[in-house]
Formats: C-alpha cells, structure tokens, sequence
C-alpha cells in the first residue's frame, strides 16, 4: 500500500497555504501564496475572491509536488479559513459581484449603531451569542445588499449566494457553476449573526432583522464530514472538513476537553476555550462561538476573545512606516533597546475588539519623547500583543470561574522569542508551543481525516500533541502591575476618537 | 587566463552606474548608458534585487542600491527569520527523529542558539535560545566551521577546550573533520563535549550555496549511534531532509 496524506488548505486573511500532512500529524510540504490587500478607503478592507480561488488552484498542486504525491494517495481535503470575511456571487456565472468584505473592515460602523437601536437586537445577541459589531458577515451582507443596485431582487430569486470563504473555495472545488456545493459548517456560520446558537440553523428572526433573503444561504452542515468530492484542483478527493482558522487551531490543539484552550497568534489573535456541549454567555466582552461539531455528534462550544491587530499591526511597521524589511526583524530592532521607553502603541485600527468592543477607538501612540527610539516603537508594538493577551485573559477567567494555569500558543508569531517571553511575564502564565505551529491547518487536517477514517478518534490525535517550548514568567510583579496599569491608561486614550457627525458623513 | 563571466561583469558595472548616480535609475536608462538590450539589462537588475543588491522604488519603478550592499560584511540573513523560516521544518525533524533539535549560527567564534524545539517526550525541558556553544565540540559548531575557513583557522589557532578525552583540539585532527564534513554534506559529534551525548547536523543555505546556518538533533549516544557508534543513517537522512526544506525556501523571494 502507498502512503496516504490529509491536505488542508488554510485561507487565510494574508495568504493561502497548502499543507500536506502525514498519518503521524507531521508536515510534509507547504506552499504559500499572499494575496492582494485593499483598502480602498480608510476602514475598508477588501479581497478579491477570485484572485483567492485562483491562488488555491496554485499552492495546492505545489504543495503536491513538494511532497512527491499525487491526487490519488490523498484521503482527504480540510479546509480552514479567515472567519466572516463576506464574498457574494452569481451563481451562473461564478463571478463574484462585489469585493470581498474583510472582516477587519469598519464601513458598517453607523449600520451597527443604527441596528443596535432596533427592536429585537438583544433578542439576536442571545441568540446568536455575538455584540452587535462591524466584525461579523451579517451587518457586511446587509451593507452589500444596500449598496449593490439589484442585488436585493437577485438574491431573493436565489441568482446570486452569500457564503464565507469556505463556502466560496468548496462550490469552486466542486464544480461551480456546474452543480458546485453550496454549505457551510457550524463555526463559520456562528460568525455571521444569522444562525441559533443552539439550534445550528439560521433563523427567521435573525434573517428579518438584518434583512437577507434566506435564498440566498448556504445549507449548514458539521465541521467533520464528507461533503462531496473535488471535481477541481484535486479532482475525484473527497471535502470532508471545514472550520473557521481560530476553531480549526482549537481542533489542532487538540482542546478537546471543556477548560482547553489557545490562542493563535497571525493577523489578529484569538484565544479560544472549550466550553463543552452547552454555550456560555459573556460578560465580560468575550464571544460565544460554535468550537466544532464532527459529523452528528453534539456541537462543541467556546468562548472566544478575539484581537483584531496584532500581527497586523508587524505588518504596518514594515510596510507602512518601513523601518524593518521583514517580520521577523521586529525582535532584532527591538533587542537593540532594553524596554519600551514609556512609549506604548495601542493599535485600535478597526476600533478595539474583545473585551472592549469599541468601533469609534483608533489607534495611539502615547508617551512619546525625544529619547524614543524605533527600537522602542518595535517593542511597543510587540509589548501590545502582550498586553491584548493579558486582556482577553482575564475576560476568559472572570467569564468562566476558573484560572488559566498555562497558555497554549500558535502561529506566525510564535517564532518571536521575545515576543512569547513578554506573553508569559504578562499573563504570569507559561507560555507553551506545540510541535506543529501550523495548528489552523492541522486542525483542519484533523477534522477531514476524522471524518474519512484516516484517524481512528480524538484520544489518537491527543497523543500527536507535544510542547516544542515553553516560556515561563520572569517579570517582577510590580513591573508588571505598574507596566499593566500605564497599558489600561493607553488604551483609555484610543475612546471617542470617532465622532459620531463624521460616522454618519462617511456614510 | 580564464574567460570572463560576461553577466558578472554587466552585473558590476550596473552597481557602479547606479553608485555614481544621484537619483534611481530605470531599466531603460541602465540599457541605454551600458549600451545593453532593454532584456539583458532587466535580467541582471532582477537578479540583483534578488540578492538584495539593488532594491525597485514601489511607485517610480526604478532601481537604486540595496541596502544588503551596505551591510557586506555582516551576516545577510537575521537570525530571528531564519527562526520564522526553518520552524516548520525544525518541529516535523523533532518529532521524527524524537531528539531535540537546535538551529545554530556562528558569533564571535561561538555557536550562537538560534532556535531550539523540545525532544517531544512530554518531560520538562528549558528552552535554551540564546545561549552560545562551543564550536569544535558541537555538531553544528563543526559544520558551521568546515564552511566558514576564517572562524575554522580562528578555532584552531586558539586553544580549543578539551571537553572529554574525544574532543578535537589539535589543527590536524579538527581540519580532517572539517573535511570530511564538506565531502558528505553532514557532521556528528560523539561525546566530544558530554559523555554519553552524540548529535548530528547539516548546513542550511541560502541563495547561491552561502552556508547561513546549521540545524541538528541531539540525544543520548546510545540513541543516536548504532551499535558500531555510527550515526544511524535514518536520523542522518531527517537531518539532511530538514537542512535542504529550509535551504530551498530561503533560496526563494523575501516575504
Ligand atoms: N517573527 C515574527 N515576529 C513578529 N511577528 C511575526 C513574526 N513572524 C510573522 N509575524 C507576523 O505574523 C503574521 C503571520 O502569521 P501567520 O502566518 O500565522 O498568520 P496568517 O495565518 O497569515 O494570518 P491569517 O490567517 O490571518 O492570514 C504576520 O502578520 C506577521 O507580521
Ligand atoms: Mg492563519
């Protein structure tokens, strides 16, 4: 018998990537590829769907190569993907009829004020378990729906659908046009707004409240079966897995037990805790989320608090202030100093997220003097991952009672030393990374090879699961209290920045 | 006298026309001052800016010096992305092999820690990033020098520490290593720094074959030699698989 593998296919806010994974969990090959980020406007973020599709088309067939396989020894395709990043599409000609909204994208910021004022808002935010914010597809599918002349009359004759991106990747890989799949799974259709938590449909309610055809709705299905088989790119393999990235690096964490949880540093980051079979409200800021559901079992449930820039704000330094040429430079400029300065950057660049949900925030740099020096900038930026760590935190252990005794890490920007260091004097936690820091896509790995029985159950995949480092706490506890006390005066200083004249003008 | 290599000398005179130039230049106007097609000269200056030798202006398109130029004599790949860059390959070599693996580049005459994955037994264990190692008692140390003729002479002028009874501290001996080391492309070391120790390790290249880094495992002897004290071949291989992984993705563009 030849070896069999899992591919996983991780849309992502940035890139794509193709992993090809073997039986024992180990990455085999990956290939990447970016994609173009537009802003078209500031607090607009936009992709180009197409341009994505086309993307898949190139890294999956890459990471083959890499690997030495071909189509045939792969038992199964997952998908992971950027969450309630919104895509719209003629369903005759496959073409999408807008761009891409992004989920960072903050043009529905009056929509939401105007909603949240609207009767039934409280009834929606029990039942779908999400703030009203500019973050989820429900407010960007009702702004398309506004501001695309038609669009409302097409989509209630069912000519054009809405989906996530795993819904816009899964009708292309089997057929598009021609008889492509139209789904979702639980988790990504937890991020819309439109579904019942508990009951894993989308709701005539929720639909009402914001306006959307139901025509235009993909069917929801679990995160962990066979949905169909590729007729593209891997034709003749079967789909068997999809989940959004922060749920998918919860699965490959293996947080299989209620009180597991990670967070996953890219982009954004997001940090996750299984609340097992029963959601749990918030109240101290955090989402309630689909965790998972594999096949017709009970669906899995999780708190979440999500940070919308934290690699992204990486990003920014070199990109838009170039003072650094890639990523990884971040530590080595801000190794050139001993500590921030007094300087703290709070990057509230779509408003700031878990656990504060303020969408008129923006951005600050505060204590600013001439002693400042790029290598503090660069550890200010590195300090506010840090920090929006410690933050979400402790929304997770008011909200659930219990303390976090270790954080388990993920991602890109696990590979910053000093990052993880800072992470754990801050939180007072150790910080640990798992073998595999390309958990999104072993998560979605998993979850398709569960559901096409190349894994036999979840205590197997437990056993893959071994720390590759661990960063224990070294702060002194009144650096800490005093560094944590001038980080909350930051961020005081990031509200009201938008007012609300100049919301409704944008508009 | 051996012919010359005609792109090289294109490539230096395009370094020097946009040194002596007081603003960037476009490709039409390097085609034009060294009398070369608009093709040939966009070939070089594509591959230049590959190296890091000239950098593209985003909004004019034209050409200027890199930066790399100015930093010759430094290192060109920053320690902290060859961590980013050779994590996905470390952690799967960790995992096979079941040792814990180490990426190491040469500072100041040491091993400098560059990235270190847990031996994936589950025990506690202390990440030691950072920390430096001795060069000629150390399978990484070893195949940095037997690619870096400078720090090698260095060592070996210097009086290298005799860790057991096997450590290499003669010229003869640790030069003979060195050698052996650049025939197979690989190196080991058996308890020349701590008894009962071994590792292996292999060169991680960037572009152009420039050794930038090496990657190892390291475990009881015991585990990591057969019964005649080789390195078993199977671990020898994961190394080699793991250094060409990280080799082949820093060969490609900067991200
Ligand atoms: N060594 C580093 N130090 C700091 N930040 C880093 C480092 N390496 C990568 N990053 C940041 O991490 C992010 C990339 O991480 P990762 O690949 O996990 O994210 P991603 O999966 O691309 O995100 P998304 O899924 O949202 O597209 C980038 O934003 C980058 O700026
Ligand atoms: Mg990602």
């Amino acid at each position: 018998m030849t070896d069999s593998y899992v591919v996983s296919i991780d849309q992502g806010t940035t890139s794509t990537r193709c992993i090809v994974f073997d039986r024992r969990g180990n990455l085999v090959s990956v290939a990447q590829r970016e994609h173009q980020q537009h802003f078209p406007r500031p607090g607009w973020v936009e992709h180009d769907a197409l341009e994505i599709w086309r993307n898949v088309g190139k890294v999956v067939p890459r990471a083959l190569a890499q690997a030495g396989i071909v189509a045939g020894q792969v038992a199964a395709i997952g998908i992971a993907n950027q969450r309630e990043s919104t895509v719209v599409w003629d369903r005759r000609t496959g073409v999408p009829v807008a761009p891409a909204i992004i989920w960072q994208d903050t043009r529905t910021d009056t929509l939401v004020e105007a909603l949240a004022r609207a009767p039934g808002a409280e009834d929606l935010r029990q039942r779908c378990g999400l703030p009203l914010a500019t973050y989820f597809s429900g407010p960007k599918l009702r702004w398309l729906l506004d501001h695309t002349p038609g669009l409302y009359e097409r989509a209630e004759r069912g000519e054009v659908l809405f989906g996530t991106m795993e819904s816009w990747l899964i009708w292309n890989l089997t057929g598009g046009p021609d008889g492509g799949l139209h789904l979702t799974d639980v988790t990504n259709a937890s991020r819309t707004m439109l579904m019942d938590l508990r009951a894993l449909g989308w709701h005539p309610d929720s639909l009402a409240f914001f306006g959307i055809p139901a025509a235009m709705l993909p069917e929801i299905r679990s995160s962990s079966e066979v949905y169909g088989t590729a007729t593209a790119v891997l034709p003749g393999v079967r789909i068997a897995a999809a989940l959004g990235d922060q749920q998918a690096a919860l699965f490959g964490q293996t947080c299989f037990a209620p009180g597991d949880a990670k967070c996953t540093y890219g982009t954004g980051s997001f940090l996750l805790l299984n609340t097992g079979t029963e959601p749990v409200h918030s109240s101290h800021g955090l989402l309630t989320t689909v965790g998972y559901q594999i096949g017709g079992q009970p669906a899995v449930y999780a708190l979440e608090g999500s940070i919308a820039i934290t690699g992204s704000l990486v990003q920014w330094f070199r990109d838009r202030l170039e003072l650094i040429s890639s990523a990884p430079e971040i530590e080595t400029l801000a190794r050139t100093v001993d500590d921030n300065g007094g300087c703290y950057i709070v990057p509230a660049f779509s408003g700031l997220f878990a656990p504060h949900w303020r969408s008129e925030a923006r951005g600050v740099i505060v204590g600013l003097t001439s002693y400042i020096t790029k290598g503090h900038l660069a550890r200010a930026v590195l300090e506010a991952t840090g920090w929006q760590t410690r933050e979400v935190v402790d929304a997770m252990n008011a909200d659930s009672g219990l303390e976090l005794t270790a954080l388990r890490v993920d991602g890109g920007m696990t590979a910053n030393n000093l990052l993880m260091q800072f992470v754990a004097d801050v939180v007072a936690v150790p910080v640990v990374r798992p073998m595999v820091a390309e958990t999104v896509s072993l998560g979605a790995a998993y979850a398709a090879g569960l559901a096409v029985g190349y894994w036999p159950d979840l205590e197997g995949l437990r056993s893959n699961w071994h720390p590759a480092a661990r960063w224990v706490p070294k702060m002194d506890n009144a650096v800490r209290a005093e560094e944590r006390e001038n980080w909350q005066r930051a961020v005081e200083r990031t509200f009201d920045w938008i007012k609300p004249e100049a919301r409704a003008a944008n508009e | 006298m051996p012919g010359q290599v005609q792109s090289i000398t294109r490539a230096a005179a395009i370094l020097r026309l946009l040194a002596s130039s007081s603003g960037r230049l476009g490709i039409g106007e390097i085609a034009r001052s060294l009398d070369l097609a608009k093709g040939t000269a966009h070939g070089i200056v594509r591959t230049l800016q590959d190296v890091g030798f000239v950098e593209q202006d985003k909004t004019s398109g034209k050409y200027q010096l890199g930066a790399a130029l100015l930093h010759l004599g430094t290192s060109y790949l920053d320690v902290n992305e060859l961590r980013s860059r050779s994590i996905n390959w470390a952690d799967p070599l960790a995992a096979r092999s079941g040792e814990a693996v180490r990426i190491g580049t040469l500072l100041d005459g040491k091993v400098l820690v560059v990235h270190h994955v847990f031996r994936p037994d589950d025990t506690l264990q202390t990440l030691d990033v950072g920390s430096l190692l001795p060069p000629h008692a150390t399978a990484l140390g070893k195949v940095l020098l037997a690619y870096d003729v400078g720090a090698a002479n260095a060592v070996m002028q210097g009086e290298p520490e005799p860790y057991t009874r096997r450590t290499l501290v003669t010229a003869r001996t640790l030069s003979r290593a060195l050698t052996e080391i650049r025939d197979n492309g690989w190196g080991a070391e058996i308890e020349e720094m701590t008894l009962g120790k071994a590792g292996i390790a292999a060169p991680i290249r960037g572009y152009g074959g420039l050794v930038v880094g090496a990657i190892g495992l390291s475990g009881p002897v015991d585990r990591v030699c057969d019964a005649q004290r080789h390195p078993r071949p199977a671990l020898v291989a994961y190394v080699r698989d793991a250094a060409r992984a990280v080799s082949r993705d820093l060969g490609a563009a900067r991200w």
